[in-house]
């Protein structure tokens, strides 16, 4: 059966649009604004939304998610808030919700009762950056019987061969990182990084191909979704809510607005705001 | 249930430590590091360069020296010091380093990255790059930078760049991230000299590998003097790279005991570094092995006097050979390894490192347990100069 993620993302090509995840670290700037976050870039259109859960030592991150992460902890974010932020989301939205981060607070957590404890939590899916397809096999029995998709990445400089590898094993789509870097640096020849996704495009036959890292704007976001089924964007939505956040004169209905709109011209094009 | 002496695994485990876990970018840099390990130990050649190198530049081999005046003060069992000490650069770090540029050179990667502690680490990898002519980056926590600035000004001398790791402590844990976040960023033509026996496979192994030589040396040192092997080993353990180096080729000697000892920092109760003592298995830097952490999988800060021990993790193998039981890993607090310096100097005359001075801090319980018939080796893995700083604030 087709999972909701993927669903999605299917239908969202099949009206013509590319399909937008946003990512936002739980618990940042704190725990308690995490759910009006969430509900304000469901409201802006994103088709799906990765939830950040925070890590004392996220590696492949550039600075923005670095902080985020630093920032949540410091403020008392913790797997439990994820999962409870998690769980009133899914009360009031059917936008898929994907959790991210890094391997060692899932299995400090129990990788089970992670899985189960997402799925029950309106979970759709996960990534997780450090479990290359060679060591899914820690976590595929617990997230299939949990009905958790397991997304897995490809970067420039993987091979066709494991391109293969990677669409065969991923479920919920596969993740392209566009460069190779950590998130929130730019891009360098626009020309390799067209010809990688180019690529990519004919060797992920199973799974919807998403494009991430380094995209900022809807410029970005078409151009480099050119070959892709959508883009995702994280560090520019972390640096715009640290900005909104940061802001004391504004109100939360401001803020969620503001928010709501960034989310919906990094979609659209400002033109349409 | 792997044997102890057929690890690791084809992908990179210790019973149930180790692996690969790095983000994508780097699956085909580490694959690439394994093939051109296997194919390096194929080659009569790039053993025969090491050999020579590791003899007319490294100094190798290093003595083994019979401490007759730590043995008559002790009581106990007679204590040979293997002398790593004596290494170029003053601890055992250059082997590896030596071995894996030597790698490095292999696979035409023109660009060096390291993270450094203590700083041994960062001046033996900047040493080889000097030596080879290579660009050399040392990433090294903006507090080690301070409490170890007479190493910064070495790797500056042998013109290596020194960045500093502001995240987190600003100890060796960051500068290990920010070492894998530059390797993430300039994976094509940079490779990383990992200073432990830590990271993602074949990180442990080869690490372990290129330090086997002073195990190997003890054998044919203590048959030499003795006419027979040791009863027991003690080593101190930070990531362990010394300690792999000298247990591996005893690991199926039965009759040889081996300990392991760990940075207890202000005690046990207090602010430590013995992950292997009272932490638990989890996933950092690549690889699963212990962790000090909380409950909520967050990595806590490690606590040494010794800037070389201060880390929240420990190689894999150590992990499993706790596991298992092959080797009784304990703990010495900062105290104590101060108490090991003075020891060393005043009975023979060897100011050692702070990491190493662990080591020495357990002998005298450990000889309570012995007797004058049984022989003890302690690996000396670094001299004491780097510390001398530190050792001031102290005595």
């Amino acid at each position: 059966m087709e999972s909701r993620i993927t669903t999605r993302i299917r239908q969202t090509v099949a009206a013509g649009y590319k399909a937008m995840g946003i990512f936002i670290t739980s618990g940042f700037p704190n725990p308690d604004v995490t759910l009006e976050i969430l509900n304000a870039i469901d409201a802006g259109g994103a088709d799906f939304i990765e939830l950040g859960m925070p890590f004392s030592d996220p590696l492949a991150e550039g600075l923005p998610i670095q902080q985020s992460s630093e920032r949540a902890l410091a403020a008392g974010a913790s797997m439990k808030t994820t999962m409870e932020a998690a769980l009133r989301f899914r009360a009031g939205s059917d936008t898929p919700l994907l959790l991210m981060g890094y391997l060692n607070p899932v299995i400090r957590f129990g990788v089970s009762n992670f899985f189960q404890t997402a799925a029950s939590c309106g979970v759709d899916g996960v990534i997780l950056p450090d479990l290359p397809p060679s060591e899914r096999p820690l976590v595929a029995g617990a997230a299939e019987s949990a009905g958790v998709d397991v997304i897995q990445l490809i970067a420039p400089n993987t091979s066709d061969e494991r391109i293969r590898l990677v669409d065969d094993v991923s479920s919920g789509f596969v993740y392209a990182v566009s460069i190779t870097g950590l998130t929130g640096t730019g891009h360098g020849q626009s020309g390799a990084v067209n010809q990688y996704l180019r690529k990519a495009r004919t060797l992920v036959t199973h799974n919807p191909l998403l494009v991430g890292f380094g995209i900022s704007s809807h410029e970005d976001a078409m151009r480099l979704s050119e070959h892709t089924d959508g883009f995702i964007v994280g560090s520019a939505v972390i640096r715009k809510v640290d900005a909104l956040y940061g802001d004391s004169s504004l109100t939360s209905a401001e803020r969620a607005a503001a928010l709501s709109r960034f989310v919906r011209d990094l979609k659209q094009g400002s033109s349409q705001a | 249930m792997t044997s102890i002496l057929d690890t690791p695994s084809e992908t990179g485990r210790f019973g149930d430590y180790g692996g690969i876990f790095v983000p994508e970018i780097l699956v085909p840099a580490v694959e690439e590091l394994l093939a051109a390990y296997r194919e390096a130990q194929r080659d009569p050649a790039f053993q025969a360069e090491l050999d020579q190198l590791l003899h007319t530049y490294v100094g190798r081999p290093t003595p083994l020296t019979f401490a007759n005046r730590l043995t008559d003060e002790l009581c106990g069992p007679r204590i040979y010091l293997k002398r790593e000490d004596l290494c170029h650069t003053g601890a055992h770090k250059i082997n590896n380093t030596i071995g894996q540029i030597l790698l490095a050179r292999r696979m035409g990667k023109t660009r060096i990255i390291a993270e450094t502690g203590a700083g041994q680490h960062g001046v033996a990898t900047a040493t080889v790059c000097a030596k080879f002519g290579l660009e050399c980056i040392v990433y090294m926590g903006a507090e080690d930078i301070e409490r170890q600035n007479l190493n910064v000004l070495r790797m500056r001398l042998l013109g290596a760049e020194v960045r500093p790791a502001t995240s987190g402590s600003q100890t060796l844990k960051d500068a290990t991230n920010e070492a894998i976040r530059d390797w993430v960023t300039n994976v094509e033509d940079t490779f990383y000299i990992i200073g432990s026996v830590v990271g993602p496979h074949p990180y442990p192994m080869l690490v372990r590998d290129f330090h086997r030589v002073i195990g190997r040396e003890t054998r044919e040192q203590l048959q030499k003097a003795e006419g027979r092997g040791p009863d027991a080993l003690v080593a101190c353990v930070g990531g362990g790279s010394n300690a792999m180096g000298l247990f591996y080729p005893f690991l199926g000697d039965e009759g040889v005991a081996m300990y392991g000892v760990e940075a207890a920092g202000e005690g046990l109760d207090g602010r430590h570094a013995a992950t292997l003592t009272l932490g638990s298995p989890g996933i950092l830097h690549g690889a699963m092995s212990y962790l000090l952490q909380d409950e909520d999988g967050q990595i806590e800060l490690a606590h040494s006097v010794s800037a070389g021990l201060d880390y929240p993790g420990v190689g894999p193998e150590h992990a499993f050979l706790k596991d298992v039981g092959r080797v009784t890993y304990v703990s010495a607090t900062d105290d104590e390894a101060l108490e090991g310096v003075k020891l060393l100097s005043r009975t023979e005359g060897i100011i050692p490192a702070l990491e190493t001075a662990h080591a020495i801090a357990y002998l005298p319980k450990l000889a309570k347990t012995m007797t004058p018939d049984q022989i003890v080796v302690l690996n000396c893995s670094g001299r004491g100069d780097k510390d001398m700083g530190t050792i001031s604030r102290y005595i």
